[in-house]
């Protein structure tokens, strides 16, 4: 590589195509020439997209290192074994001979309005707090936990945050695992600073997008991204599945700067984050109330027998079919959640038979979001569903019971999660959680104390009303 | 290299839908209703009907049901490029090659730009797993150089292959190795360019119909 010349002149289009990415040649849409030039001018170096060390393949894209994750194949591009990764193939196969671009060019300069935040909603007392707490850790380039109760309010307390650091002239990503939450969080951050571009990044969205001053992406989509972003803020972290778990965190950090801070924001911090956070290793925000002020309802344990033994004969564990034939009567919209969809489909017809229109949702159930909708409509009066809807969703009086709740599936954070449905508008801030077992498990145990520790440092903070 | 490790799990697995029961007697498409086993589709029915198609494909074996699941994994091997994948086929292609008999083998082939930009070919890397010693007697004719035809030219006779070893040819019977049977025209214009070379019979192996 030649010396970088300050004053060779480079494109500002690829420039801002390319700034803080890191693609392949079919993601950059200019001519090679160009990228050729770049390259010679020192403002856009490559790499090779998979390497290896002493025999051992590693992906410098997705971070892959399961060598059972590469393939080895006759490949007629460089007319040799070549190795690619099957981890990210998705994307567009990395490969020993394909390379990987980045702008190694002058940074951009972009102006924000004084005026960027348009939002101008209040916050709670708890939210405040914790708000100012966030907008302090954006100026530093620590990790900060917002570790905050389900129906707390933790979108809003980032306003301020990510006002402050714009205005700092830093360029900020807020990033989830889950699609339907850059859905959902993309058109509320428009709307809060609405002077600015916003770029919305998910599998499947608009794939060429220019800089842009904030970002909403899945952090999957984070793996197109090196040292980017001067802020990144990671909402639900603890949803991401555990065993793709290392590869989100490698995202995360490949897409920031080394000098960025780093905002965890979760109602169900892992084992690991509240052991640093307990000692002192990782300063965090608790926000132990909701926003409605009264405290989160507890899940009570109910003992059903042999669940599965049940099913399988075709009958439902009288406890649960006393709970649901209540809340059909009563008419309170409830959800049932069960370990596997396999279960939940040799219990679809049994609950038919309490009411025929009990529907089921799963992941790769295509009417998702319809059935959702026609819970919360009232055009339905229950939903038997896997894990899928323990985040995210909010639906008025709704109660919940989880069917085996001692399954290994049922981890402490998504029972926590799940409890975290029941009770979260001003109008019915209560409602009932039931864990139906054979059996307690830890998490279930586990699931509860966390619940009425939130609760318990809510009174002592007097975020709650008596 | 590892081709065993478990690709795709054993529930996916089920998802593949094999051809069984009455089909077709030369591309091997399920028959419905009242067509029984050994008769020809509607398709097959046109194709040979037309004096300029009959008689040139011998026969198509297909191994499964061309269904959502395997749309996927096909677009994902043939065009995301997971070339690991072409291993999930390999023990049935084996199979059914042990019924098959042939004097040489070839895949259809793929245009070289299409093969710089994909690094594979989908056809070549199944009979390259399944060990098989392919000929290349066939290559893509430029779509620049058709492009000059005149119009009428190109509508009348849309020539896509070339044959390169004619001296291979004659008196062998030639079995084609290709990922999808569509409509069978590929297959077909492979099978009449070979015929009209000297081979003396052509037919073909595909992953699905
Ligand atoms: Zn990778
Ligand atoms: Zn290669
Ligand atoms: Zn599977
Ligand atoms: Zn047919």
């Amino acid at each position: 590589m030649k010396k970088k010349s300050i004053s060779a002149p480079y494109s500002p289009e690829l420039q801002n195509h390319l700034t803080g990415k890191h693609l392949l040649a079919f993601e950059i849409p200019f001519s090679k020439e160009l990228l050729a030039e770049h390259l010679s001018n020192g403002y856009v170096s490559e790499a090779c997209g998979v390497q290896s060390t002493n025999g051992s393949y590693h992906c410098v894209r997705c971070g892959n290192k399961e060598q059972t994750m590469f393939y080895t194949f006759p490949c007629k591009i460089c007319d040799r074994d070549c190795t690619y990764c099957r981890s990210c193939i998705m994307m567009g196969r990395v490969s020993e001979c394909a390379k990987l671009y980045r702008w190694t060019g002058p940074g951009i300069q972009f102006t924000i309005p004084d005026s960027v935040m348009s939002w101008s909603g209040t916050l709670s007392a708890g939210q405040q707090k914790a708000s100012d707490r966030v907008v302090e850790a954006v100026k530093g380039k620590d990790e900060f936990l917002v570790w905050a109760v389900c129906g707390a309010g933790k979108t809003e307390i980032l306003f301020p945050a990510i006002e402050a650091a714009l205005l700092d002239g830093k360029r900020i990503c807020l990033a989830t695992p889950r699609t339907d939450v850059v859905l959902e969080l993309s058109p509320r951050l428009k709307e809060a600073f609405p002077a600015i571009e916003v770029t919305t990044l998910y599998g499947g969205s608009a794939e060429r997008h220019g800089f842009s001053p904030l970002t909403v992406s899945t952090t999957h989509q984070l793996f197109r991204f090196i040292e980017a972003f001067d802020v990144i803020i990671v909402d639900e972290v603890d949803a991401f599945p555990y065993s793709i778990d290392d590869s989100l965190h490698y995202a995360v950090d490949k897409s920031k700067k080394a000098s960025a801070s780093t905002i965890y924001l979760t109602a169900t911090p892992s084992k690991r984050m509240q052991r640093l956070y307990r000692s002192g290793k990782l300063k965090a925000a608790i926000i132990p109330a909701r926003y409605h002020r009264q405290p989160i309802p507890i899940p009570e344990m109910k003992w059903c027998g042999n669940w599965k033994k049940k099913l399988l004969q075709k009958k439902i564990p009288p406890a649960i079919s006393r709970w649901v034939s209540e809340r059909l009567e009563q008419k309170i919209p409830f959800l049932l959640f069960f370990p596997s969809i396999e279960v939940m489909e040799q219990g679809i017809p049994l609950f038919q038979m309490l009411s025929p229109n009990l529907k089921i949702v799963h992941s790769q159930h295509p009417e998702r979001k319809e059935r959702v909708m026609a819970i919360r409509n009232g055009d339905v009066p229950g939903l038997l569903t896997t894990t899928i809807l323990e985040r995210g969703i909010t639906i008025e009086r709704l109660e919940v019971a989880v069917i085996g709740a001692e399954h290994e599936v049922f981890s402490e954070s998504a029972l926590v999660q799940i409890s975290g449905r029941v009770g979260r508008s001003f109008v019915h801030p209560l409602g009932t959680i039931t864990f139906f077992h054979y059996g307690k498990s830890k998490a279930m145990i586990e699931a509860i104390d966390h619940i009425q520790r939130m609760n318990r440092a809510a009174w002592e903070r007097g975020l709650l009303d008596a | 290299m590892r081709v065993d490790a478990k690709l795709i799990c054993k529930s996916c697995d089920e998802k593949l839908e094999r051809i069984t029961g009455d089909r077709c007697s030369m591309c091997s498409r399920g028959l419905a209703g009242n067509s029984s086993s050994g008769e020809l589709c509607f398709d097959c029915l046109r194709w040979e009907g037309n004096g300029e198609w009959s008689g040139y494909l011998s026969n198509n074996i297909s191994l499964f049901h061309y269904n959502e699941y395997l749309k996927e994994i096909i677009a994902k091997y043939k065009y995301r490029g997971d070339y690991a994948l072409a291993s999930i086929f390999i023990p049935y292609l084996k199979e059914m090659l042990r019924d098959i008999e042939y004097d040489l083998v070839t895949c259809i082939p793929l245009s070289v730009e299409r093969l710089k930009e994909r690094g594979f070919n989908q056809a070549q890397a199944l009979a390259d797993l399944l060990g098989l010693r392919t000929i290349e007697v066939l290559t893509r004719i430029d779509t620049e150089k058709q492009s000059k035809k005149s119009r009428h030219e190109r509508i009348a006779l849309p020539q896509v292959f070339h044959v390169t070893k004619n001296d291979l040819l004659p008196n062998q019977s030639i079995l084609v190795i290709d990922d999808i049977y569509t409509t069978g025209t590929t297959l077909r214009q492979a099978a009449k360019a070979l015929k009209k070379a000297g081979a003396k019979e052509v037919s073909s192996i595909t992953l699905c119909r």
